[in-house]
């Protein structure tokens, strides 16, 4: 086990380098941020005098052997839009961002899998038709097309909930939350709901079919010929057993939440670090850039670590071939 | 729509219920823009929405109002002579913190702007020594005359040198540093408002400041400003229209006629001082993507007007730009001194005159080159390029458009790089010499044409320095007609700017773009 752990760490570094390279050699292609932090007057010598500061104009290898350099001893830099140091502004916008992720998971999941139950079972009643078809607009429609949507309806036409941005928000020292109150949860609903339609209609989609298939099964037919209530063969033994897939896309798809987040986010003015990002390549704000890009990467192999490690307690085949 | 005022009003109520019981009869204004100022720090960035967030905090000298005339701020009067120029400042002026200003904050504030890490060093470049006259007199001692000082100032802000002291901020931040300086969150000025709470890009506060020596001169009555910046130009507009927010400064242009037919809000439209404009390279002894090898078409004056004259400024006026822009000959607007509305006339639109121009320099099949263009930096500006690559191709001239980012774009244009190019230019000083320095001269820092005629690169010297009015305006007009006849650029139009804002309030808007909340009135 532990060798086994110890060779999908040395994996996730290996991943982790990879990412980095390649996000950092990206930054090439993203264009001169001197220009932007520079009025239209500043001089030739001036505009040199900050790009050698910055060592812009050193090979891209050297420029990310500094950057490593600089991780490794904790310094992130310094926004080059903002001026404040980045570690600093990632932790004060991340709550925002882990707050819409979890609301948006949330609903995801609460509505994915008593929809995909619902369609799993009465496959047939127009209701089912209904929901499967207006999911399609989940997949189908781009998020920033659902978002501008939702704006118009819910807060330009109805007017019942704002726009945008993160009202109520209270300060609890080390967190920032706008889920104490009733403003923060006004501003939330929209946003969370256009991130969530993605995954919701994914979650509906697999917990349907899964059903369906489970449903087939001999162990239900036996079930049902012993005679037990629907209501304990639909969701203690059917649904139980659809859930082992489920289970491992949502891991997957945290992440993902939390990495697309930046279309929601930039819809909605929502203060999260997925707009920080978007605003940073407007700004080719380098340091930015590179320490959310490593972040990211940071997570996913966070995630697929433990899902890895989760397969191996849950499944003794991997154990097996492992040792 | 009655139904939904109600609404609103009920909202409102709601939300006032729900907040720490403001007083009642406070006139609060909310408003939002695409992008939030990049610091509060008075020197460290040249850049407009910074300066008008910082100028609603700080003051300068001399200020400019919304027609964009001098007027005193700090100073109550100037004069200029060859060596230099005197300020009068203002008498029992406090800043936010309750400290005295006189002139050793102003010396101080000069020797901040032109030291280190400022962006402000090349504005105020001819100041040579400041010296400090009285506790009330400050005196520029400049490099040569220079006729134009006080134009060059009205955004250099004033700190108080003890605060800075004390809060160890005497030298913009340095873009090397480790560490944010406390001047990037914090501010203390001496103007109308004062800074009650900052969260960049989120929400920026604004509380009126009772002791501010103005109150009795302007007609401003808002007690607090809520400034929320929303990226997307959807979103900002939605926010005006739920009525969440009292004005946007930036609505893009196709959603205009929708804020100007919703009951309660209306859009107002002023000419701004920037105009946009085709650049050639004329320099070069070759272009980098033509198929014309050997020799420079856009070296013959003759294919330049050919380009001036295929363009149809009215058609993208009409088309691309929604009737909001001015179309011109020249590539500095109206307002700005040595603008005439001869040289403001367009070129004329005639395809077979400029056939005509092209046969006659040997090119009667045109030729190909690429057309370099920004796409997020001016109001519809990768339309505008399109536009015109359908209008070039009628004369045979083949555009290829490729349109990048502003941070890919601009760096082609200050390294030389670009054969044809889409730039725009804003005129600060509101005077010519700005525009001769950066964008004619020989040696201008944003000339990528090559351009360069000994006697504009003369003339624009020599208005560097002279003081008496009438010789510098035939300078200025000599060297206008001869850019005009040898035309290194294409103009397109004049900018406009159009503000979206609630009937609710009176917000006369400036043609820098600059939101001016001493002037603005809750009805």
């Amino acid at each position: 086990m532990l060798a086994f752990i110890l060779r999908r760490l040395a994996q996730s570094v290996l991943v982790m380098a990879v990412v980095s390279v390649i996000s950092f050699s990206l930054f090439n292609f993203v264009g001169d941020p001197v220009n932007n932090m520079v009025g239209q007057d500043a001089t030739r010598e001036r505009r040199a005098e900050i790009r050698l500061e910055l060592g812009l104009d050193d090979p891209i290898l050297v420029q990310y052997a500094r950057f490593v350099g600089n991780i490794l001893s904790g310094d992130f830099g310094i926004s080059y839009r903002i001026k404040q140091p980045v570690d600093d502004l990632i932790l004060e916008r991340l709550p925002a961002t882990l707050e819409l992720v979890f609301v948006s998971a949330i609903i995801a999941l609460v509505f994915g899998i008593s929809l995909g139950v619902y369609t799993g079972i009465r496959r047939d009643s127009w209701i089912s038709r209904l929901v499967l078809s207006s999911s399609l607009i989940g997949v189908s429609l781009p998020t920033f097309i659902i978002g501008i949507g939702l704006i118009y309806l819910f807060a330009v036409h109805l007017r019942w909930l704002p726009s945008s941005g993160r009202g109520g928000v209270v300060d609890l020292g080390f967190w920032k939350t706008s889920l104490l109150t009733v403003d923060g949860w006004r501003s939330i609903i929209l946003p969370a709901i256009t991130l969530s339609l993605f995954q919701l209609t994914l979650i509906l989609r697999l917990v349907r079919a899964e059903m369906l298939e489970v449903m087939r099964t001999d162990y239900i037919k036996f079930a049902r010929a012993r005679g037990l209530s629907e209501r304990s063969i639909n969701f203690v033994h059917a649904l139980r057993n659809t859930l082992v897939p489920v289970v491992t896309i949502i891991g997957l798809n945290i992440g993902g939440l939390i990495a697309f987040s930046v279309i929601t986010e930039t819809v909605f003015q929502w203060p999260g670090t997925g707009l920080m990002f978007i605003q940073a390549v407007d700004f080719v704000d380098v340091p930015i850039m590179a320490a959310y890009l490593v972040f990211v990467a940071l997570l996913f192999v966070v995630i697929n670590l433990i899902v890895d490690i989760l397969y191996f307690v849950i499944d003794p085949r991997i154990r097996m071939g492992g040792s | 729509m009655k139904h939904r005022s109600l609404t609103g009003a009920s909202a409102l109520a709601l939300a006032a219920a729900l907040a720490a019981a403001p007083a009642s009869a406070e006139n609060v204004l909310r408003w939002t823009s695409q992008g939030d100022a990049l610091t509060m720090d008075p020197h460290a960035q040249n850049e407009g929405p910074t300066i008008s967030m910082n100028g609603q905090i700080y003051e300068s000298l001399v200020t400019r109002d919304y027609n964009l005339a001098l007027q005193p701020e700090l100073a109550t009067s100037w004069e200029g002579d060859l060596e230099g120029w005197t300020f009068t400042l203002r008498q029992g002026v406090k800043f936010h913190d309750g400290s005295d200003f006189t002139a050793e904050d102003v010396a101080f504030s000069f020797r901040r702007a032109q030291s280190g890490a400022s962006d402000y060093k090349e504005q105020i470049k001819s100041i040579k020594d400041i010296e400090i006259i009285d506790d009330h007199t400050v005196r520029f001692v400049t490099d040569g005359p220079n006729p134009i000082l006080p134009n060059e100032i009205t955004s250099l802000f004033i700190m108080d040198s003890g605060w800075a002291k004390a809060n160890n901020v005497e030298m913009p931040q340095d873009y090397a540093a480790k560490e944010e300086t406390f001047a990037v969150r914090n501010a203390n000025g001496t103007g109308p408002y004062r800074l009650a709470s900052r969260a960049p890009d989120e929400l920026t506060v604004m509380e009126r400041n009772g002791e501010w020596w103005g109150w009795s001169e302007f007609p401003g009555n808002i007690d607090k400003i809520e400034y929320r910046p929303i990226k997307n130009a959807a979103t900002r507009v939605a926010a005006l229209l739920s009525g969440e927010v009292d004005f946007v400064l930036d609505p893009p242009l196709q959603d205009l006629p929708r804020i100007e037919s919703t009951e309660g809000l209306g859009v107002s439209t002023v000419a701004q001082m920037r105009s946009i404009f085709f650049g050639m390279d004329l320099g070069s002894p070759e272009l980098r993507s033509s198929d014309v090898k050997g020799k420079n078409p856009f070296a013959d004056p003759k294919v330049r007007l050919a380009v001036n004259h295929a363009l149809d400024k009215e058609a993208i006026k009409r088309v691309v730009m929604e009737g909001l822009s001015f179309p011109t000959g020249m590539i500095t607007p109206p307002g700005v001194r040595g603008n005439t509305p001869e040289n403001d006339a367009p070129y004329e639109f005639n395809v077979e005159a400029a056939k005509a121009l092209l046969a006659e320099a040997g090119y009667p099949d045109g030729f190909s080159v690429t057309l370099d263009c920004p796409n997020d930096r001016y109001v519809n500006d990768e339309k505008i390029c399109q536009a015109a690559v359908g209008m070039l191709a009628r004369i045979g001239i083949k555009a290829n458009l490729e349109a990048v980012s502003k941070s890919q774009h601009f760096p082609k244009i200050q390294n030389r790089q670009t054969d044809f190019y889409l730039l725009g230019w804003g005129v600060p000083t509101l005077d010519s010499h700005y525009v001769f320095a950066y964008l004619i001269d020989g040696e201008g820092s944003w000339n990528a044409t090559g351009y360069s005629n000994p006697r504009v690169n003369e003339i624009t010297d020599l208005i560097a320095t002279e003081m008496d009015e009438e010789k510098r305006d035939a300078l200025v007009a000599e060297a206008w007609d001869i850019v005009k006849a040898e035309a290194p650029y294409a103009p397109v139009h004049h900018q406009v700017i159009a503000w979206g804002i609630s009937d609710g309030f009176e917000i006369p808007i400036g043609a820098d773009d600059s939101f001016r909340p001493r002037f603005v009135v809750k009805k």
